[in-house]
């Protein structure tokens, strides 16, 4: 842990000259080819899948905003994005409301849960707060069981594609890709500018050593109050988008099971960095995806690989390419 | 080999084809692989399917048949993207099987925003020809309100009338006992009384005790998969069905009795729509899936899909295409028959319907050996089986 502290706490002056815009030019080359990627994507694979690995990594940016830069392990970040979900389809199929709208709302609700369980869940640490978090992640899972208007185990069907803005017609596959395609890499910016933020310095102090964080006059819980809603305020984005893109809201998105495989996600791409999620939720969405024709064995290979990687680069795979560039990603 | 071999093969494919030129139909299997309902669908179904493919001789009526498969994990969002790839990209006509409520509502949609055909066989949920019914979709096997109805009705028939519910606290559950509860006062029963247990559920001791001493000849189980097997496991330790209490089952296949073992599950009452010890048809098929199964007899859903892809060959022998709509159309038209469900056929709903049976697990004793499970009980008529169409709230319906 020590060497990893050095390479964060040097991390801006090490990452490369600083371009005008504040970012290094490295990852402004990263983020130019991301784009690229998820531009010319649709071209070559199929829009709803490349939809999906976007939402996903949009979920698991916004949960390592919490694990890698505020060094909290929320084991029931589920929660937010699966309520955001369930309110977004209600608010699409059940009053109607435009895209948009139903995905504000979706991630407002998030950012309230958030705002709540967070209040409660940072007064303890470690294993206590994973606890905590996943306990009332739990009580929301009970809640979108039990509640009338999420359809039980049947969950939320033909959440409809309405209009954009009232105005912009986004049935079609791929108007929805661009749609989908501008709200994820915003959101991803907006997580960029956090880290990169003095603020987000502060994060980092806070996960090396809370108690000097304390003594240099930090207000420590007010910062991991806002992270926490940060990180389920985009998780909560993150699944509202994910319910227009599938048209259902079900409990899968709510189950304690989606919080241990945005676990995975973060920990597989490298939990320190920057773009470390993206590839995790690549890797495994691809995963659940195309390998779903082998049946049971996708949980084996799903399994195998997270051992492989826990034994192998416990960096996550963009943690060890950074440690080999020796630059921070 | 010469050149006058390949056009000799088109020329007899040709003819082999009759009037109609070949027809390339490519089907998706989809259902759960490796997780809960993997037993009673899985593999399985696409052994069923390849069956049905072989049996009606696709290949010499010009019909060429490409089967494929995939694992929805029970999450309607995979099986959500699977079913929009296959209609998309894969070329896929028609999907099979679908257990998972959830799941099978999700690509009952896909289905019908793509116009394609979607033959359920695997899922439970009587929306599929209900509320969210589908010009696109037939429900094959059986639903909730067929389960609920079979078992209701045809114990009180038999004299058992005084029930107790043990049911799983979420909205499934305490639709299969409103539903059951009302078919056993419509039928003349009495409803004793009812608990509900959390869902997932380890400890059902208490609800049992409860049941126990209520008095009722029947205890329903209104739950399923893992609930219903802990409930029937230490419902075997409590002594319920040896002290003359019936224990039954809303929700249960073949595949869960044989998991359970007969020492735990006999005396239990259930309905299928399904044996392969029925007779003459169901026997010979089954012995010819067992031994492509590795020994396993098949579960109703098994049989479902076999029948359902059958049909689906047939109608589009029939029509000449493999368009959704005239093989819809043809389907729906067309009688039913095939060795499995008898003789049945397709309501405007797409509710398929045949004969339901309700069956009483035999004692270790009675069992002659592997999967000699059921004594048939009762037989409900195909008129009687399944709600009926009015009753659903579907649009398709005048």
């Amino acid at each position: 842990m020590t060497d990893q502290t050095l390479m964060d706490t040097v991390e801006t002056p090490s990452a490369g000259r600083p371009t005008p815009l504040g970012i290094p030019r490295l990852h402004l080359a990263i983020c130019a080819a991301l784009v690229a990627f998820f531009i010319i994507g649709p071209f070559f694979l199929y829009p709803v899948f490349l939809m999906k690995v976007m939402c996903f990594v949009l979920f698991a940016c916004a949960f390592n905003l919490l694990l890698g830069y505020g060094g909290l392990l929320s084991f029931g970040h589920a929660a937010f994005f699966g309520s955001a979900s369930y309110v977004s389809a209600h608010a699409a199929k059940a009053w109607g409301l435009t895209p948009e709208l139903s995905i504000l709302l979706g991630t407002g609700s998030a950012a309230l849960l958030g705002l709540v369980i967070g209040a409660l869940a940072i007064r303890r640490q470690g294993i206590y707060f994973a606890m905590v978090t996943l306990a009332f992640a739990q009580m929301v899972y009970f809640v979108s069981l039990q509640a009338p208007f999420t359809g039980g185990e049947d969950g939320i069907q033909a959440v409809p594609r309405n209009m954009l803005f009232g105005l912009i017609d986004i049935s079609s596959d791929n108007a929805l890709y661009a749609f989908v395609f501008v709200i994820v890499f915003a959101c991803l910016f907006l997580i960029y500018r956090i880290i990169h933020s003095p603020f987000g310095q502060v994060l980092k102090a806070i996960r090396e050593n809370e108690a000097r964080s304390v003594s240099l006059g930090y207000r420590v819980n007010r910062y991991k109050l806002a992270v926490f809603v940060m990180s389920t305020t985009l998780a909560g984005t993150a699944g509202a988008t994910k319910a227009l893109v599938f048209q259902l809201a079900s409990l899968t998105d709510v189950h304690w099971a989606m919080s241990g495989e945005v676990v995975l996600m973060a920990l597989l791409g490298g939990m320190h960095t920057v773009f470390g999620p993206i590839v995790g939720a690549a890797i495994i969405v691809t995963m659940q995806n195309y390998f779903a024709t082998f049946g049971a064995w996708v949980t084996v290979l799903q399994g195998t690989i997270f051992v492989v990687a826990v034994l192998l680069f416990r960096e996550g795979i963009v943690g060890v390419l950074g440690k080999w560039l020796k630059k921070p990603l | 080999m010469n050149i006058a071999t390949p056009i000799l093969a088109a020329a007899m494919g040709l003819a082999m084809a009759g009037s109609a030129y070949a027809i390339d139909v490519k089907i998706g299997v989809l259902n759960d692989r490796s997780g809960t309902y993997a037993d009673l669908s899985g593999e399985g179904s696409v052994i069923a399917a390849q069956m049905a493919v072989e049996d009606f001789g696709a290949a010499d009526r010009g019909i060429n048949v490409e089967i494929i498969s995939a694992d929805h994990q029970n999450k309607p969002d995979v099986a959500s993207t699977i079913a929009r790839q296959w209609y998309d990209e894969e070329g896929v006509d028609a999907i099979f099987d679908v257990p998972t409520s959830s799941a099978a509502l999700a690509v009952n949609e896909i289905t019908r925003e793509k116009n394609k055909i979607f033959i359920d066989s695997g899922a439970a949920s009587s929306d599929l020809t209900g509320a969210q019914c589908s010009p696109n979709t037939v429900h094959w096997t059986y639903d909730t309100w067929a389960l609920a109805n079979g078992t209701g009705a045809a114990m009180v028939e038999t004299g058992a009338d005084k029930w107790f519910f043990l049911t799983a606290d979420y909205a499934f559950g305490h639709a299969l006992e409103a539903d059951t509860s009302a078919v056993v006062e419509e039928t003349g029963g009495e409803v004793l009384g009812s608990v509900r247990h959390p869902f997932p559920g380890q400890d059902f001791s208490s609800y049992l005790l409860q049941a126990q001493s209520s008095g009722a000849e029947v205890i329903g189980l209104a739950n399923a998969g893992g609930d219903t097997v802990n409930a029937i496991k230490q419902a075997a330790e409590f002594g319920i069905t040896q002290s003359g209490q019936s224990l039954a089952a809303l929700l249960m296949f073949i595949t869960d009795v044989h998991a359970l073992g007969l020492d735990a599950a006999q005396g239990l009452v259930l309905t299928e729509s399904f044996y392969w010890d029925l007779n003459e048809g169901t026997r010979q098929w089954s012995e010819r899936f067992a031994e492509r199964n590795g020994g396993d007899m098949p579960t109703m859903v098994h049989a479902g899909v076999y029948a359902g892809v059958l049909h689906y060959l047939k109608a589009i022998e029939e029509t000449g295409t493999i368009d959704a709509g005239p093989v819809m159309e043809a389907m729906k038209a067309m009688p039913t028959s095939d060795p499995l469900f008898g003789e049945g056929e397709i309501r405007a709903d797409g509710r398929k319907v045949h004969d339901m049976y309700l069956f009483r697990v035999k004692s270790p004793d009675a069992s002659e050996g592997a999967w000699d499970y059921y004594d048939l009980v009762y037989t409900i008529p195909a008129e009687n089986a399944f709600r009926p169409i009015e009753e659903g709230g579907c649009e398709l319906v005048e």
